[in-house]
C-alpha cells in the first residue's frame, strides 16, 4: 500500500504545532522576565517537566488522531471518489462506486453512481436504436437488391464523381457487350463497385445530362430527368435516362451535398437506367430509309405519270412524241410496282422511333451553348434575340456540339470575335441562327463544314452537323444579309408539343424529401488528396496472381493464366474478377504441371497475351495493384509492354514485403505461411485466381496490422515496404 | 413572246414531259442533267426561268439555285424548283435560297404551266 504523505503529515502536524507554540511562548515569555524570575521559573518547571512531556504527548497524540481522521473522511474520500469517478467515465465499465467518507462525500459518490447508471441506460438505448435502424436499412437494402435484380432494365447508381456504386445483374450483362474485349474480361473491366463510369460514357455527356437535370429541377419540373443517346466504344448505340439522386442534408454529414451553390437543388449522385437499342435502331434506320425511298421515289414517279398523262390529252401531240410518253408510263409503272414489292417484303411496322429527342426550353439550351463557346472559343456571344417562350424537342448534346464546332471554326478560321444566337418560331418550327457579323467567306467552303466530321479543341467527332440535322429532321443552310453584312447559319428545328408546362400539382417541393430509401452509399466521395496521401483502407486495389510456365520470364517463360480479385471499401469483392487462361505458344514444362495443373489442352485455343493484358490493363483501371512477390508478375507485365502497348504504371503492394515489415523476425513469408499466421483458410490455392483471393485476404488483414504500427497512408506502406531488406531481390 | 427556259433535271420521264409543255407554251427550251451542267448553262445562256429539279447529281438544286442568287449578274433569272421533297424545311430551305417558288411533285401540268406563266409575266 502506497504511503499517504499528507496523511503523515495530518497526523503529526497537532504535535508539532504545539511543541512550537509551547517552546516558542516559552522563549518569548522567558525574555520578559528578570533572570531572578528566570531561575525561579526554571527551578518550578525542571521537577516538572516530564509531567509537561506527558501532557504535550497526550495533547499531540489525541488532535493529531483527530486531525488524521478528518483528513481521512474528507479530503483522502473526495480523492478516492474522483479517481473512481474517472475510471468510470473512462471506460464502459457498468459499475459502482463504493460510498465512504463522510455524509458529503457520499452523496456526491451516490450522485455520480446515478448518472453512471443513467448514461448506461442512454447507451443500451442508443445501441438498440441503432440496431433497429440498422437492420431497417439492411431490410431496405435486400428489398432493393431484390427489386434491382428482377427489373429487365439495367441500373447503375454512381456517385457525382462517376463512381458506381450500385448495379444490377441486368446491367452486368449490358456492360459486356460494350466491352471491347468480350470473351477475356465479360465486361468486369467496365462495370464495378467504386469504378468510374467515364470508362463507359464521355464526362461531357454525364455532365451535360446532369446540367439538365439540373436546369429542370431549379424548374421544379415534376420529373427531372434527362436522355440521351450514345455510342460506345464497341459500337453499340445506348439509349441514357439519368434521374438525380438528391442530397438528404443532414448538418455536416454530408460535405459535398452542401457544397451546391445557393438555388442549385443538391445532388449526391445519379442513377442511370440504360437501354442497348443498337438493334432497334439499325430496324429503324432501314424502315425509316424504305419510306423515305417509298414517298420520295413515288412522288417523282407519280409527277413523271401525271405530266405524260396530262400531256397526252393534248390535241397537238405527234404520233412519236405520243409514243414517248407511252413509254415514260409503262417504265414509271413498271418503277412503282417494284418499290411497292420491295416494301412488301420488309415487314415494316408502323411504329416510327427516331432519335430520342428531348424536350427543352430553347432558351436554356442557348444560354449553355453560350456559355460554352465563351469558355472554349472565347469569342463574345449575344444572346439577345431569344424567344424565350419557345420549347424545343432536341437531342440537346449533338445540338450544342455541332454549335460549338461552328462558332470554333468561325473564330479559328475567320477570325470572328462575337457571334449572337437567335431563336424565333417561324411557321411551326424553331429557327435557330447562329449569326455573325465580318468578312465575306465563300458559300462553298462554308457549306462544306456541314458534312465535315465536327472537331471541337483536339477531339473529333464521328457526327457530322448534318448527321444532327437528320437527327432533327430538319434543315441548315447558310445565308447572307448584304445590307447588314451579317452572315448566319439556320437551323429549322421541331418544336416541342406543349408538353412541360407546369401543371401547378405537380411542381415537387425542392427541399422536401424524395420518397427513396435513404442509403448513405453516397456518401463516398472522391478524395482530392493525391493518391499516395490516401489510407490504406479507402483505396481500390485489384489482387491479382499469375501462373507462368516457370520461373524466368527472361529466359522465355510466359504467362499461362491471370487471375484478379477487387477490393473496393475494404471489402474483398468475389462477384469482380478476371479469370483468363492464356495461350503461351511455346510447350508447358511437364515439371510445372503439378504445381500449376493446367495442361496443355486447357491453354489450347484461349486467348493469347497480346488479347489478354490490354483487357486485364483496363479491369486494373484507377485502382493499386496488390500481389504476391510482385516482383515477379511484374517482371513478366514489363517484359510484354513493347509487344502489347500497355503499361501497368499504378503502384505495386507487395504481400511479402509487407509481411516482412510486419513480421520482420518470421523465417518464413510464403504466402501459405503468412495466411496460417493470420488465421485465413486457404482452400483452392494455386490458381491464379485462388491465390489472388488468399493473397487479398492476407492483404486486407495487413492493413489493420500496419495501421497499428502507424502505418496508414499509401505512400508510408511503400516506404515500409522498400526498406526491407527483401527489397533487394530481383528477377 | 418567246422566253428561254432551262430544264434542269436528271430524269428523262420528266424532261419529256417539261420539255414538251414548255414548248407547247411556246418557249425556247435547253436541257442540263446535272448541278454543274445547269449551273453553266444559266451562266452562259441566261434563261429566263430555270425548272430547277432538287434531286441533281453533282450540284444540289439549292446549290445551284444559291449560286445563283449569289451572283448579280445573274438577278434576271426565275427560279421555280421542282422536288420529290415534300417536307416543309425543303420548302422553306428553298424559298431561303432564293427560289421564285416551289412545286412539289407530283403537280399538275396546268398549274406548273400558270405558275411559268405567271413567273415570266412578271418579269
Amino acid at each position: 500500500m502506497k504511503v499517504d504523505k499528507r496523511e503523515i503529515v495530518a497526523a503529526l502536524l497537532p504535535g508539532a504545532a504545539l511543541a512550537l507554540w509551547a517552546l516558542g511562548g516559552g522563549a518569548l515569555f522567558s525574555a520578559t522576565l528578570e533572570p531572578a524570575e528566570r531561575s525561579a521559573l526554571g527551578a518550578m518547571l525542571e521537577p516538572r517537566a516530564a509531567l509537561l512531556l506527558l501532557g504535550w504527548l497526550l495533547l499531540s497524540g489525541v488532535l493529531g488522531w483527530a486531525l488524521r481522521a478528518a483528513y481521512l473522511r474528507w479530503v483522502a474520500a473526495a480523492g478516492r471518489l474522483a479517481e473512481e469517478a474517472r475510471v468510470l467515465l473512462a471506460a464502459d465499465v457498468e459499475r459502482e462506486i463504493e460510498p465512504q467518507g463522510g455524509a458529503e462525500i457520499r452523496d456526491v459518490a451516490d450522485v455520480v453512481n446515478r448518472l453512471a447508471a443513467q448514461r448506461g441506460a442512454l447507451r443500451a438505448d442508443i445501441a438498440a436504436q441503432v440496431r433497429e435502424a440498422s437492420r431497417s436499412v439492411e431490410q431496405e437494402r435486400n428489398r432493393l437488391a431484390a427489386l434491382m435484380a428482377e427489373l429487365t432494365q439495367s441500373v447503375v447508381v454512381c456517385n457525382l464523381d462517376g463512381r458506381i456504386l450500385l448495379y444490377n445483374s441486368r446491367a452486368r450483362t449490358q456492360f459486356r457487350a460494350l466491352s471491347s474485349a468480350p470473351s477475356v474480361s465479360g465486361g468486369a473491366e467496365l462495370i464495378g463497385l467504386g469504378r468510374s463510369i467515364y470508362t463507359v460514357f464521355d464526362r461531357a455527356l454525364i455532365s451535360h445530362a446532369l446540367e439538365s437535370v439540373q436546369q429542370r429541377l431549379q424548374r421544379g419540373a415534376a420529373h427531372p430527368s434527362a436522355q440521351f443517346v450514345t455510342s460506345t466504344r464497341a459500337g453499340q448505340l445506348l439509349r441514357v435516362q439519368m434521374a438525380p439522386v438528391r442530397a438528404i442534408a443532414t448538418e455536416g454529414a454530408m460535405s459535398r451535398a452542401v457544397d451546391a451553390a445557393p438555388g442549385e437543388v443538391a445532388l449526391n449522385g445519379f442513377v442511370l437506367m440504360l437501354e442497348n437499342i443498337t438493334r432497334d435502331f439499325a430496324d429503324e434506320s432501314g424502315r425509316d430509309r424504305l419510306l423515305h425511298g417509298l414517298t420520295e421515289g413515288s412522288r417523282a414517279s407519280l409527277g413523271n405519270l401525271q405530266a405524260a398523262v396530262e400531256l397526252l390529252e393534248d390535241e397537238d401531240v405527234d404520233a412519236a412524241t405520243r409514243e414517248r410518253f407511252h413509254g415514260v408510263i409503262r417504265d414509271e409503272v413498271r418503277a412503282m410496282s417494284q418499290r411497292i414489292r420491295e416494301l412488301a417484303s420488309h415487314t415494316a411496322q408502323t411504329m416510327k422511333t427516331r432519335w430520342p429527342l428531348e424536350d427543352m426550353l430553347g432558351a436554356d439550351l442557348l444560354a449553355a451553348a453560350a456559355r460554352r463557346i465563351e469558355s472554349q472559343c472565347g469569342c463574345r456571344v449575344s444572346t439577345s434575340e431569344v424567344d424565350a417562350t419557345l420549347w424545343l424537342r432536341v437531342d440537346s448534346f449533338s445540338l450544342l456540339q455541332a454549335l460549338l464546332y461552328l462558332a470554333g471554326r468561325l473564330v479559328d478560321e475567320y477570325e470572328v470575335k462575337s457571334v449572337s444566337l437567335r431563336l424565333a418560331e417561324a411557321s411551326g418550327r424553331a429557327r435557330l441562327d447562329l449569326a455573325w457579323i465580318g468578312p465575306t467567306m465563300s458559300t462553298e467552303i462554308v457549306m462544306g463544314w456541314e458534312t465535315d466530321a465536327m472537331r471541337i479543341g483536339d477531339e473529333s467527332l464521328a457526327l457530322t452537323v448534318r448527321d444532327v440535322v437528320e437527327r432533327h429532321d430538319g434543315a441548315f443552310w447558310f445565308e447572307r444579309e448584304r445590307v447588314r453584312h451579317e452572315s448566319f447559319f439556320r437551323w429549322l428545328l421541331p418544336l416541342a408539343a406543349s408538353s412541360e408546362q407546369l401543371d401547378a400539382a405537380q411542381i415537387v417541393k425542392t427541399e422536401s424529401r424524395p420518397e427513396v430509401y435513404d442509403f448513405d452509399l453516397f456518401r463516398a466521395s472522391e478524395q482530392s488528396r493525391e493518391l499516395a496521401e490516401r489510407p490504406l483502407a479507402e483505396l481500390a486495389y485489384t489482387v491479382f496472381d499469375t501462373e507462368t510456365t516457370g520461373l524466368e520470364p527472361s529466359n522465355g517463360d510466359e504467362i499461362i493464366q491471370v487471375g484478379a480479385v477487387r477490393i473496393v471499401n475494404g471489402r474483398l469483392l468475389r462477384q469482380e474478377i478476371f479469370d483468363q487462361l492464356v495461350d503461351p505458344r511455346i510447350p508447358l514444362k511437364p515439371e510445372g504441371i503439378p504445381i500449376h495443373g493446367i495442361t496443355e489442352d486447357m491453354v489450347r485455343g484461349q486467348p493469347t497475351i497480346d488479347a489478354v493484358l490490354p483487357a486485364f490493363h483496363e479491369f486494373c483501371t484507377d485502382t493499386v495493384l496488390v500481389a504476391h512477390n510482385a516482383a515477379f508478375d511484374m517482371r513478366f507485365l514489363q517484359l510484354k509492354e513493347d509487344s502489347t502497348g500497355v503499361r501497368f504504371q499504378q503502384p505495386v503492394l507487395d504481400t511479402l514485403l509487407l509481411s516482412a515489415v510486419i513480421h520482420a523476425n518470421q523465417e518464413s513469408h510464403r504466402l501459405e505461411s503468412i495466411a496460417d499466421r493470420l488465421g485465413i483458410n486457404v482452400i483452392g490455392r494455386h490458381t491464379a485466381l485462388g491465390d489472388a483471393f488468399v493473397t487479398g485476404e492476407v492483404f486486407l488483414k495487413m492493413v489493420g496490422l500496419l495501421a497499428d504500427m502507424g502505418i496508414h497512408t499509401l505512400r508510408q506502406a511503400l516506404e515500409a515496404a522498400q526498406k526491407t531488406y527483401l527489397a533487394r531481390v530481383k528477377y | 413572246m418567246s422566253k428561254k427556259v432551262l430544264i434542269a433535271d436528271d430524269e428523262p420521264n420528266i424532261v419529256i414531259s417539261l420539255e414538251f409543255l414548255m414548248k407547247r407554251e411556246g418557249h425556247a427550251v435547253s436541257v442540263a442533267r446535272d448541278g454543274p451542267a445547269a449551273l453553266e448553262a444559266i451562266r452562259t445562256a441566261r434563261p429566263d426561268l430555270v425548272l430547277l429539279d432538287v434531286m441533281m447529281p453533282g450540284l444540289s438544286g439549292f446549290e445551284v439555285c444559291q449560286a445563283v442568287r449569289a451572283d448579280e449578274a445573274l438577278a434576271g433569272v426565275k427560279i421555280l424548283m421542282l422536288s420529290a421533297k415534300g417536307r416543309d424545311t425543303d420548302i422553306a430551305k428553298g424559298n431561303a435560297m432564293g427560289a421564285d417558288a416551289y412545286m412539289t411533285k407530283p403537280f399538275s401540268t396546268k398549274e406548273l404551266a400558270e405558275k411559268v406563266r405567271e413567273l415570266l409575266g412578271a418579269a
